[in-house]
């Protein structure tokens, strides 16, 4: 077939228009100049004063404890509902259980936040638990949600496994938990990395929820950015998002080169 | 080969740990199966469905001063227990102009940034999709990418964009172009939208588009369709699934968004997550929040459901 | 083919009344939801036979094997192995192997940790596993490959890795999902001999799933073939081949030419079937159990029958018919001709080139009689 340049040339727009502005918001990070947008020399002078903001490094350690642990808790949870919905295939209450995992992947953010806040509050006030608001109840909502990606991450590896794998353990003597322990976890690893790092991400990244159900002292990350990006373009946000985009292009580096590793594998097998 | 030897009857086995532990769970009714469901079912019920249920239930009740700010539907009155519902909130949502405008504006805002995806994403799936393959996995790292990076820093970087004194006002200014408007207004929400959610477009268009036989646009051809006449009769309708989940995935949070318009929108871009978010933060008026909350589910249900469906015909092909 | 030993009648349990069998799966049906996959099927599998289920997808030959390998539960019936009942028993208690269709090696594993994974369930010293693994990948000659992960390796000597670990246990019964499916024409042809050599060696039984016939033919003791979630018929190759039960079996395995006919003589010593599709009466050289008038079948194979120019004699004034050679498929070893009998039926026959390149053959539209032998074809009522 006779190659267009139409695609080439759309492609080409597309991949501009989502890496220009982040590739001018990394270029002015390095800006003598206040004025975000006009450029007058070159300085690191704004990473400086964002290691010197004890509000931001603050902020920034609390989202990476947060994420750290509510990443943990929806890869468990994520795990075994992707287990249950790929390898349990009738089971009472499969739709609304399916349902139920897949539905906070969509569900609008603003829904959720309020949802959750307002159960907390129910919770606090006929329980007494959750005791307020802060870390903790962040990292509820966060693993809810995460609970979902990661449901998704290794469903669909899970749903190209090739079963006789945990057959052929079995019929060699293997316990059915043995056999997920010696076979089944080492295999579908990549994807839990994958799942993890996007639960982590996402954590990290999400302001909506997290203004909802975060008490007094518990400001996040993004809580803070947002309140500082509200006034007005900041320097040292250029920064710090700098900082960040360049962590996760090599995580996201990463956890590509660990995925295209098992891939292929597979496909020659 | 001098291995021959009789088929000897393996020696007994230990039993090991969980084999008793099993049995005695079994005894009871407990099978492997519930101990892998408990806990990511517990889970959901109680911080996912139970949830949406309170927020019903509050969407009931009346604004009040005091802990929490609402009224409480069930109340004891001399020794009977009284439920006290009140419709309010729905009613003020429907005869109260600025939620159903803020309603409207929402949908028509998701609707036409959602066309405008799937405008600038078809073509970009489409290129990825024919790549060779060493450069497939290229591009799609650099479509998933920017959906790895902060939402909110990405936002930000578009304020930077398109601000009075931005990069593209200042690449006009080397033609002599006059400075366009472009912040706080409906345009930037648009290219808000567009610009967070693209990768959200394409990944469910390339995993359709990808598994399209090439053969099928061959055959087509030399059946004597032309190019266009192949991409309307047999590459469009076939990734119509991957139209469908990748047009819901925007339109889906796109209602409900709430950092786009208050970012880069004016005080006139009507959004019914703003709307949300103000009505609980600053009016503290809590049982309106949960009503529109509750309201905005009902818009969006529909669209889950093709999602879902979408979703699943993406997965079997 | 390289069975010759087994040949010997003492090594034919199965015709033998008072053997006791290693297997014994008996009314065995299982159900998935509506669909029956085996439907009562009763079975006896003797000790180092190598034993081959036959039949197409659907047939329920895998599921028969999966439910010996414990994979899954009879929804009646009782399988017992060595005396023992083994019809609930789960897959990791049965002393039962199994090499998988897909080979299922574990990508994360070398070959040599594929090979020890069962060892290691069992707690068998390192020093015992290390000697038995070695002994494996000679057994397959892989000794080199040991370090090697399984997709490094090439189909083949995937093949045998996954030979290897099923015998690693040293099962009393080793369950083999079309071990040669996934080998290219030439490999499997090789490997069929190892694999008879190698189960010759261990004496261990050996039950075979395949729907290739001619991998049947070549590898089993006993063929069992399977039709619909039953067994149409249990035998030796030979007995498959040469004495079908049925117009399924005759047909599925080898190409058979099938007649409908009437019975017009019904002797002790012989019977005579009036076939209008054939233009000729078949006499039969040996009694049949039928009624006179009875409307039956007769089979024939393509290479038990003759072409010739001249009208041969024909028996008993039956066995020989006239037709058009309607066209030839030259094989090489052999023609294949199609004749057109007067009836309109067309019957196949296969003829061994044995003269090089006979200028005198016969070729199209000759006019041949078609003849055969009084006990060359087999009478079937079902």
């Amino acid at each position: 077939m006779r190659r267009g340049w139409f695609l080439p040339i759309a492609a080409a727009l597309g991949f501009s228009f989502l890496y220009a502005p982040i590739i001018s918001l990394v270029i002015f990070s390095f800006n003598e100049s206040k004025l975000v947008t006009v450029w007058s020399g070159f300085s690191t002078k704004w990473y400086g004063e964002l290691f010197s903001d004890p509000q931001l490094l603050g902020a920034a350690w609390l989202s990476l404890q947060i994420a750290a642990l509510s990443a943990s808790i929806a890869l468990v949870l994520g795990t075994l509902a992707a287990v249950a919905l790929v390898r349990f295939r009738r089971f009472k209450g499969r739709t609304l259980f399916s349902g139920m995992v897949s539905a906070p992947l969509v569900m609008p953010d603003v829904i959720t936040g309020l949802a959750l806040l307002l159960l907390f509050v129910a919770m606090e006030s006929t329980l007494g638990w959750p005791r307020g608001r802060g870390m903790l109840t962040i990292v509820i909502a966060h693993a809810t949600f995460c609970t979902a990606y990661v449901c998704v991450v290794v469903q669909s590896r899970l749903s190209d496994f090739d079963r006789s794998l945990e057959e052929a353990a079995m019929d060699l003597g293997a316990s059915p938990l043995r056999t997920f322990f010696d076979i089944t976890l080492p295999i579908i690893a990549p994807a839990l990395v994958s799942g993890w790092l996007l639960g982590f991400t996402l954590s990290l990244d999400d302001l909506v929820i997290a203004s909802f159900v975060s008490g007094p002292g518990s400001s996040t990350l993004p809580m803070v950015i947002f309140s500082k990006v509200k006034l007005g373009v900041s320097p040292d946000v250029n920064a710090l998002a700098t900082i960040i985009i360049g962590i996760v292009a090599l995580g996201v580096l990463a956890a590509t080169i660990l995925q295209l590793r098992s891939r292929p594998k597979k496909a020659r097998a | 080969m001098t291995t021959a030897h009789e088929p000897t009857i393996p020696p007994p086995r230990r039993l090991r740990p969980w084999n008793a532990v099993e049995r005695r769970l079994a005894r009871v009714g407990i099978t492997g199966r519930m101990l892998v469901l408990v806990a990511p079912v517990l889970w959901l019920l109680v911080f996912f469905l139970v949830p949406l249920l309170v927020v019903f239930g509050i969407s009931l009740a009346t604004k009040q001063f005091g802990r929490p700010p609402y009224s409480a539907l069930l109340s004891t009155e001399e020794g009977t227990v009284q439920l006290t519902l009140h419709l309010s909130n729905y009613i003020r949502l429907f005869t109260d102009n600025l939620y159903v405008a803020a309603y409207l504006s929402s949908i028509r805002i998701a609707a036409i940034a959602t066309i405008i995806t799937l405008i600038i994403g078809y073509p970009m799936a489409y290129a990825i999709a024919r790549s060779s393959d060493r450069w497939r996995n290229i591009l799609l790292m650099l479509v998933i990418l920017p959906f790895f990076t902060s939402f909110l820093l990405r936002v930000y970087a578009l304020t930077g964009f398109m601000r009075g004194n931005g990069v593209i006002n200042q690449f006009l200014a080397l033609f002599g172009i006059e400075p366009l408007v472009m912040m706080q207004t409906d345009f930037a929400v648009y290219v808000g939208i567009v610009y967070t959610y693209l990768p959200f477009m394409i990944l469910p268009l390339y995993t359709t588009l990808v598994k399209l036989d090439v053969s099928l646009f061959e055959a087509s051809a030399d059946l004597g369709a032309r190019p266009a006449r192949t991409f309307l009769s047999v590459t469009l309708p076939l990734s119509m699934p991957g139209i469908i989940a990748g047009s819901m995935l925007v339109f889906i949070p796109a209602i409900g968004e709430f950092v786009i318009p208050s970012l880069l929108g004016g005080p006139g871009t009507l959004m019914i997550g703003r709307v949300l978010w103000d009505e609980f933060f600053t009016n503290t008026n809590w049982p309106r929040a949960a009503a529109v909350a509750m309201a905005m589910l009902v818009v969006v249900v529909v669209p889950i459901m093709l999602l879902q469906r979408a979703q699943s015909a993406v997965v079997e092909k | 083919m390289a069975k010759k030993p087994q040949l010997a009648v003492d090594t034919r349990p199965w015709r033998d009344p008072k053997a006791k069998p290693f297997v014994r799966i008996r009314n065995v049906t299982k159900k998935f939801g509506d669909v029956t996959a085996v439907n009562d099927v009763s079975l006896d599998i003797y000790k180092s036979e190598l034993f081959c289920l036959l039949g197409g997808s659907g047939s329920g030959k895998s599921t028969l094997l999966r439910m010996l390998a414990g994979f899954e539960q009879p929804t009646s019936g009782t399988i017992e192995i060595d005396g023992q009942d083994m019809t609930h028993v789960e897959p990791y208690n049965r002393p039962v192997n199994m090499m998988f269709q897909s080979y299922a090696l574990f990508p994360h594993m070398n070959v040599e940790q594929n090979i020890a994974y069962g060892l290691k369930r069992d707690h068998m010293p390192k020093a015992e596993i290390a000697a038995r693994v070695a002994e494996l990948l000679a057994l397959v000659k892989l000794q080199d490959y040991g370090k090697r992960k399984p997709h490094q390796l090439s189909g083949g000597q995937r093949q045998r890795v996954a030979l290897a670990r099923a015998l690693a246990k040293r099962p009393k019964l080793l369950l083999l999902d079309e071990p040669l499916g996934a080998l290219d024409k030439k490999l499997r042809e090789e490997t069929q001999f190892e694999l008879v050599k190698i189960q010759e060696s261990l004496g261990v039984t050996f039950i075979v799933v395949t729907h290739d016939q001619e991998e049947a033919m070549t590898l089993a003791t006993r063929i069992g073939v399977m039709n619909q979630g039953e067994i149409a018929m249990i035998g030796e190759p030979t007995d498959i081949y040469e004495f079908p039960n049925s117009k399924f079996v005759a047909n599925f395995i080898g190409s058979a030419n099938m007649v409908e006919g009437v019975v017009t003589e019904d002797e002790p010593d012989h019977v005579r079937i009036r076939s209008a599709e054939l233009g000729c009466d078949i006499y039969v050289g040996h009694g049949v159990d039928c009624a006179p008038d009875q409307i039956l079948w007769w089979a024939i194979r393509p290479e038990k029958m003759h072409v010739s120019r001249d009208k041969p004699e024909g028996q008993f004034g039956a066995n020989v018919t006239k037709g058009m050679v309607e066209d030839i498929a030259y094989l090489g070893d052999m023609s294949l001709y199609q004749v057109a009998l007067d009836s309109g039926k067309r019957v196949r026959v296969s003829q061994t080139n044995s003269i090089r390149g006979n200028p005198d053959a016969i070729t199209w539209d000759e006019v041949v009689y078609v003849s055969w032998a009084d006990n060359a074809g087999s009478v079937l009522t079902v």
